[in-house]
């Protein structure tokens, strides 16, 4: 009889993720894109005072990492799906550098200070990499004792909220209420009340993801269906394993969701406060150096910003994925 | 096994639902029933009719407004694993593995250590060898049924309630679970009470057959099924059983639920379930 049951399959998702034309011309322009941005630096002379060496270095880089991908990919058919799927976007990538570099460093029509081109902020990037190293850190320090402070925040009164009728009577309308408030229009109250920035940061950042997360497992514990506690009662449960091993369980991808907007939130926050009140971290930087004038520096830590927020969030994604790995369709 | 020895008492049980329009529904009157020790007994009947009300009473999952459900002489007041129940939907947890799921009654109970090594046991018997480590969104819903019958019989309870747990199932999977109830019923030893529409499952799988009439819900005849132990669709005395039921039900309802199989429109199916 065993014999006769199988697994259900697996959906088949390949050919959907990468529907990119599957052709290595695409990946072969991609490439000559990128060296025509290279051989234009190099070649086309400069209207600005630009070092355009870590331009270049950095599109070295970026196609032998292209060359050397792409060899690894003969034996990677998974890979190669991937590259070729990236390689009209690559291709696009290579020309907006082009172009940008041409009408600023190149031809002078972007003017500096605030439209710099690449080779200036890549420049800026390196020059400064140790000023872009010490305010990382000291953003990301206030970012994540912030999140996680209130998330715990957020988790045990979400429980309670979502659990106990008395809780949920007295906290919810002031979750409900207080929620909806920006974190930062307590930006005035905060640097009053607190004894220097970084703690006024950490409130502005903890109310910022409290609520969202507590919100959620309120309501993920709340909608906990009816029958998998009558299961859990028919199989000798009592009272707490029904909230720990029912109900929270039946949260998790819920936390998983307020943590996703907490974490939006709490970016915001984060630059905006340090904007406000703080001598450290990218929101003080970026504003120090617009108060300079320095509009290279405002971009380079733009761009800071999004490669440390991207790394956050794949951080987030992917510990969601592991832990919601018994979710139908998860891994998409 | 004794036949005589009294395992569950139902005597005297009304169920009233009030919706919020004040008004009323007779879910169950006046219903007195004997369910006996190791024996297998289907409550049948059309939509309404309380069936599957009485299944939850004697789980403990609502309570009546008089009467009394007893075990052994005990008043069934909560649920308890002593009374395991498998509903149509298997409702196992979706974020534990199969595994996991059969291991939920140990650790509800705290005997997780002492018993874990049975797990093995109950997954052979279910026959789902193999599919341990698997999430309930990558097995089918006969496989669900299977792992959440296993679930309940881990704990050795004393009665099995099955609340209709083979209803969403295609015809095949249907007949191939009814064997393998039938086959675990023998093994273990273990009452069942079992709650479906299906009057083919219920000649097939019971030693006695309560019919049930709807509004007001009761029981208007027990049949005890006088069929030898290995049972085939296709016997004679199968199926004039099963047109016996048939005629009792329609006799007794006048809401005739279109949901009741004909096995006489089936013929294709009939003896499939041997086969396997």
């Amino acid at each position: 009889m065993t014999k006769r049951i199988t697994k259900k399959s697996e959906p088949e998702t390949g050919h959907v993720e990468y529907w990119k034309p599957q052709s290595g011309w695409w990946y072969i322009s991609a490439v000559i894109s990128v060296l025509v941005a290279l051989g234009v630096d190099t070649l086309v002379p400069d209207s600005q005072f630009v070092n355009t060496l870590p331009y270049r270095v950095f599109l070295e880089i970026f196609i032998t990492t292209l060359i050397v991908l792409w060899v690894i990919s003969f034996k990677a058919n998974s890979l190669r799906k991937i590259l070729y799927h990236q390689a009209q976007f690559i291709f696009a990538v290579g020309i907006a550098l082009t172009v940008w570099d041409l009408l600023s460093t190149k031809s002078n029509i972007l003017q500096l200070p605030f439209f710099p081109g690449p080779a200036q902020i890549i420049s800026v990037i390196v020059s400064e990499r140790e000023t872009f190293l010490i305010s990382s850190y000291y953003s990301l320090r206030l970012f994540s004792v912030g999140l996680i402070l209130g998330t715990i925040l957020g988790i045990s009164t979400g429980i309670l909220i979502g659990w106990y009728q008395q809780w949920y009577y007295w906290l919810f309308p002031i979750l409900k209420v207080i929620g909806i408030i920006p974190s930062i229009a307590w930006i005035p109250i905060a640097v009053v009340v607190f004894p220097n920035s970084f703690i006024a940061g950490l409130f502005l950042i903890v109310i910022a993801s409290w609520f969202p997360v507590a919100f959620m497992v309120s309501v993920g514990i709340a909608s906990t269906p009816k029958v998998y506690y009558e299961a859990a009662l028919t199989l000798g449960a009592n009272e707490r394993f029904l909230l720990t091993n029912v109900a929270i369980p039946n949260a998790v991808p819920d936390i998983f969701t307020g943590l996703t907007t907490a974490t939006g939130f709490s970016f915001l926050t984060l630059i905006v406060s340090e904007m406000i009140g703080a001598k450290a971290g990218l929101g003080w930087y970026i504003n120090w150096a617009k108060t300079w004038s320095a509009y290279d520096k405002v971009y380079a830590s733009i761009v800071i910003m999004a490669i440390v927020f991207s790394i956050i969030l794949a951080v987030l994604n992917s510990t969601r994925n592991y832990v919601l790995r018994w979710k139908k369709g998860i891994s998409k | 096994m004794s036949k005589q020895e009294i395992l569950i008492n139902i005597s005297g049980i009304n169920r009233v639902y009030y919706d919020t329009t004040g008004k009323t529904t007779v879910a169950l009157q006046d219903v007195d029933l004997d369910i006996r020790k190791g024996e297998f007994i289907t409550f049948i009947g059309p939509s309404g009719c309380g069936k599957t009300t009485l299944l939850r009473l004697i789980a403990g999952l609502d309570s009546p407004q008089s009467g009394v459900v007893s075990i052994e002489g005990q008043p069934i007041e909560k649920p308890g694993y002593e009374r395991g129940f498998v509903f149509q939907q298997a409702a196992l947890f979706p974020w534990k593995t199969v595994e996991e799921n059969i291991a939920i009654g140990l650790k509800a109970r705290k005997v997780f250590k002492e018993k874990k090594q049975y797990i093995k046991d109950y997954i052979d018997l279910i026959g789902l060898t193999g599919f341990e480590k698997a999430y309930p969104h990558e097995i089918s819903g006969g496989m669900a049924q299977r792992v959440a019958i296993a679930r309940a019989l881990i704990n050795e309870p004393k009665v099995l309630l099955l609340d209709e747990p083979l209803g969403a199932l295609d015809a095949f999977t249907r007949i191939e679970l009814q064997t393998t109830i039938r086959r675990i019923w023998k093994k273990t030893g273990t009452t069942i009470v079992l709650v479906t529409h299906d009057v083919d499952e219920a000649v097939f799988l019971s030693d006695r057959i309560a019919i049930m009439t709807a509004r007001p819900g009761r029981i208007s005849e027990v049949i005890t099924v006088n069929l030898k132990p290995e049972r085939d669709r296709n016997d004679d005395e199968f199926i004039i059983l099963r047109r016996r039921v048939l005629e009792k039900l329609e006799l007794a309802g006048k809401h005739w639920s279109s949901r009741l199989i004909d096995p006489l429109e089936q013929p294709s199916i009939s003896g499939v379930g041997e086969a396997i």
